[in-house]
Formats: C-alpha cells, structure tokens, sequence
C-alpha cells in the first residue's frame, strides 16, 4: 500500500524533471561524427575521385543498392555511373567497411524526405562531395604502388625505389 | 406562463450540459496525453495549435472519417446498440449531479444517489452487448470480464455511500452537499472515499483496472471490432465516465460546490479537475493487476472493510445520538 503511495509521489514529481525530448524540426538533435547517414562519395586530398570501381561496396551491401560501372582512363579506374537507390538502403554502414580506399562515407546526415520514390536515386552527381570527408589526408594513388601518369613504380610515400628484377640475376 | 418558462430553463440546461460534457470529454482526451507526457519526461501532443489543443479536433476529423466498418460475423443490432448504451448511461448520470444550487438539471432528485448507481450498473450492458455482439473471442473475453469486474465492484461502490447516506440521512445530492457545509464526508468516511474512488476506477475500466482492454493479453477486449466513431463514442464514454466519477466524489466526499472565496461553479470543477488528474496519475504510475488478484482484491479486501465501514459509522452515529 505504501509502495503504491510512493510510486504515485515519484510518478508526480516527474511533472518538475527535464523533459528528454528533443523537438526535432525546432531544435536538431547532436548527432555523433559517425552516425550513419546519407551515403557521399569524398574526393582526395588533390580533388580527384577516390572511388576506383573495385564493387567491394556493391558486394557488400546487403540489400543490393548500389550499381556501378568501371571505367579506366589512363591505368586507373574510376566508375562511368555510380547510383545509390536510397529507397533501399538500410544504412548498414557496411560499404563503408568495405571500401578500401575511403571513397564511400556515411555522414550524420538523415533528412533526404522525398515525396516521389524515384527522387530516392541517387546519381554519381549527386553523392560525389567536393571534400575528404572523415580521412583529411588519405590519398590512395600516393600510397599504393600502382603507376599512374605523374607517379611511377616506387614514388609512391613510405616506398622504396622499384626493383628492376632482371638486375637480380646471380 | 410560469410552466413553460422552467421548461424552457430545464431545456437549455440539459443542451449546454451535453455539449459541455462532449467538449470537456474530447478535451480530456488531450489533457491526459499531455499529463501523462509530462509524467513521463515528454511533452505529449504539443505540436496542433496552441499547446496542442487542436490535437482534439484532429483526432475527431479522423474518428468521423474513418471507415465505420462492421464485421460480417457480428450480430448487427446489438453491436450497433453497444456503443449508444455506453455513452447514454453516463451522460444520463450526470443529470442528477448538483454542480451548484443553480446549475443542474434535477439536483434535487429524492433518490438522486440510487439513479446514479442505477445508470453506472446499466453501464456493464454496453459492455457485454459489445463483447458478445461481436463474436470475437478476445471481445468476448473482455466483455466477460468486464461483466465480471463492474458487477463486483458495484457492490462494494454502493455500499461504500451507505456511510455518507447514514450522516446525511438523505438520498437527495443537494441535500448530501447540503450537510457538508462544515466538514467534507472525506474525513469522517476515508474509507468509503476511498473504496468509492477505486470503484469507480474499476466502473470506468482505466487502467491499472483496465482488465476488460488489456492491450497485451486480449488485443482490445470488449472494442477489438469497432472503428470509426463507434470506437470514438465508447472512447468519449469512458472519458465522460471519469468526469462522472470525478464530479460524483467531489459531490459525495468533498464538499461539491463548497469552498472559500471562489465561486461555486468554480470550486466544483477545480474539486472534479483535481480527481480527473489524479486518475491520469494512476494511469501514468501503476501496472495493471492480474485478473484474479484484481477480483480477490475487491471481494476480500474493499467487501470486509466496508462493512467494517458501515458498522463503525452506525455504532458512532448511535453513540453520538444517545449521548
């Protein structure tokens, strides 16, 4: 009986607490630098592309929302059409994961309402960002060994020089 | 001349009575979603209009709106029946509480309190007739619950008054309210305060005695078929049975219009809003009991103590007497 009585009392009290709600379209919500939101594609650090169609995304999402098509220009690989279709997308975080050149971010970002479905579609235009994203200083091409126009075998950083393996001969 | 003139008043109270209750009833709807919000650390519909009170009116165009649908399976009559019972019952309570000498419509009905009783047991039908008529099984449950748990717990809610029509020596409210002009019966009869409170609860179906509803174990109970505004007006009963409730406690036990300083009107609905509140608080705080908990809590426990109630109000009132 007492027990009721106090539960009553403390049920009350809760009239003078903080409320916990956040009322959203007034006042928006903190959202972590990691949340998982709108999907972008980020540029390096020297404003080229960063995606280099490998589809580890596309064969990691498990909803099968992403379609893209390599192309190569000049010994490196980029995507003709990349294409997100958000009506889908369970915001997994997974093709994020599997990038391994940091070109997919998920961004704390969540209000992309749209009133026609097709709206949802997002083209290469649309998710390709201007900046890095969360990866300021990370530049793929200049830390693989890969030969592009401008960087040989060997140049890229933290590589040693290439080895000519015909010159290895004992 | 005289005659028609009090028809004419009779007439006019009874229309503003109605369509005070329906807006006090549709407005507690909001009331209580805000109270409870504000007990449970949230704001409640706060976005419609000012405060939200035209959360109210939305609700309403939607009940109206939707489609009134009737299950092939149900037997027709009845369940179209079931919903009038529920609100007529306590809206035709209400015509016997005195809110001051001047406002009501028969205040001073000589059997007033019986009429009251009478109109909340009438209440069960709406009840069963819709539990029955639907031919569901949850509803069926509910409604047998409900029969189960309003016919019980009537009895203990009219003898629980027997003490007040003891001290007041009348069935007559007016007069009830009458002789409470120098002490509320709330402290000479707590226990039948008490035992009438919760019976009401229990005549109302809210939670925590919600049983013949209880989402999680019988869908909605005795409403699980109905839609539209069928639901709507066993919905507007229920909240016009906890004013009656509310409005019947304040007459009963606190004085009805009795207070300092403010006008009477306004102390009876400050009485009447203060118990309203209090019933969204048990709402907001207390689980629901388990079924046979609930009926061996009402049987061997508010039974023994009314009567205990009963036999110490009359062995005092005769000791008073003789002395």
């Amino acid at each position: 009986m007492l027990s009721v009585l106090l539960t009553l009392w403390y049920t009350f009290l809760h009239l003078f607490h903080r409320k916990v709600t956040v009322s959203y379209p007034d006042e928006m919500p903190y959202l972590a630098p990691r949340y998982r939101g709108r999907i972008v594609l980020t540029r390096d650090p020297d404003g080229e592309e960063r995606c280099v169609s490998c589809y580890l995304c596309a064969v990691a999402c498990p909803v099968d929302c992403i379609s893209l098509q390599k192309a190569e220009e000049a010994g490196r690989w980029y995507p003709e059409f990349f294409r997100i279709n958000f009506s889908r997308c369970i915001f997994c975080g997974f093709c994020e994961e599997a990038c391994p050149t940091y070109a997919i971010q998920l961004t704390p970002d969540f209000e992309m309402s749209e009133y026609n479905r097709q709206n949802l579609v997002y083209e290469k235009q649309d998710l390709l960002i201007s900046g890095t994203g969360k990866y300021p200083d990370y530049n793929f091409y200049r830390v693989s060994g890969l030969a592009i126009p401008g960087k040989d075998k060997g140049e890229a950083e933290l590589e040693r020089e290439a080895i000519d393996t015909r010159s290895l001969l004992p | 001349m005289n005659h028609s003139n009090e028809i004419a008043i009779g007439f006019s109270n009874i229309v503003f009575g109605l369509v005070f209750l329906m807006v006090a009833a549709s407005l507690l709807t909001w009331i209580e979603r805000r109270l409870l919000g504000f007990w449970q650390d949230r704001y409640g519909p706060n976005r419609a209009g000012p405060f939200g009170v035209l959360q109210v009116v939305a609700d309403g165009i939607k009940l109206l709106f939707k489609q009134d649908w009737i299950p092939p399976f149900a037997d027709r009559t009845v369940f179209v029946i079931a919903p009038a019972i529920a609100m007529i019952t306590v809206m035709l309570a209400f015509a016997v509480i005195p809110v001051t000498p001047a406002i009501g419509i028969i205040g001073n009905l000589n059997v007033g309190l019986l009429y009251f009783l009478a109109m909340s047991s009438l209440g069960v039908y709406a009840v069963v007739l819709a539990g029955w008529s639907s031919n569901n099984k949850y509803a069926l449950l509910g409604g047998m619950r409900a029969a189960a748990q309003m016919v019980s717990y009537e009895v203990f809610m009219g003898l629980s008054l027997v003490g007040v029509v003891m001290l007041a020596g009348s069935y007559n409210l007016t007069a009830i309210v009458h002789s409470q002009q120098h002490l509320w019966y709330v402290v000479p009869q707590f226990i039948g305060f008490a035992v009438f409170f919760l019976g009401g609860l229990a005549e109302t179906h809210r939670l925590p005695f919600d049983l013949p509803e209880g989402e999680n174990e019988l869908g909605a109970g005795f409403h699980t078929e109905y839609s539209g505004m069928k639901f709507g007006m066993f919905f507007i009963g229920e909240y016009i049975g906890i004013i009656l409730i509310s409005a019947f406690t304040t007459v009963l036990f606190l004085g009805g219009w009795y207070g300092p300083i403010l006008p009477p009107f306004l102390w009876f609905a400050l009485k009447t809003g203060v118990l309203v509140a209090f019933f969204v608080l048990l709402r907001a705080a207390l689980p629901r009991p388990r079924y046979d908990q609930f009926m061996a809590f009402g049987w061997k426990l508010m039974l023994p103590l009314t009567l205990i109630n009963i036999l110490a109000t009359g062995a005092v009132m005769l000791c008073w007497s003789t002395s």
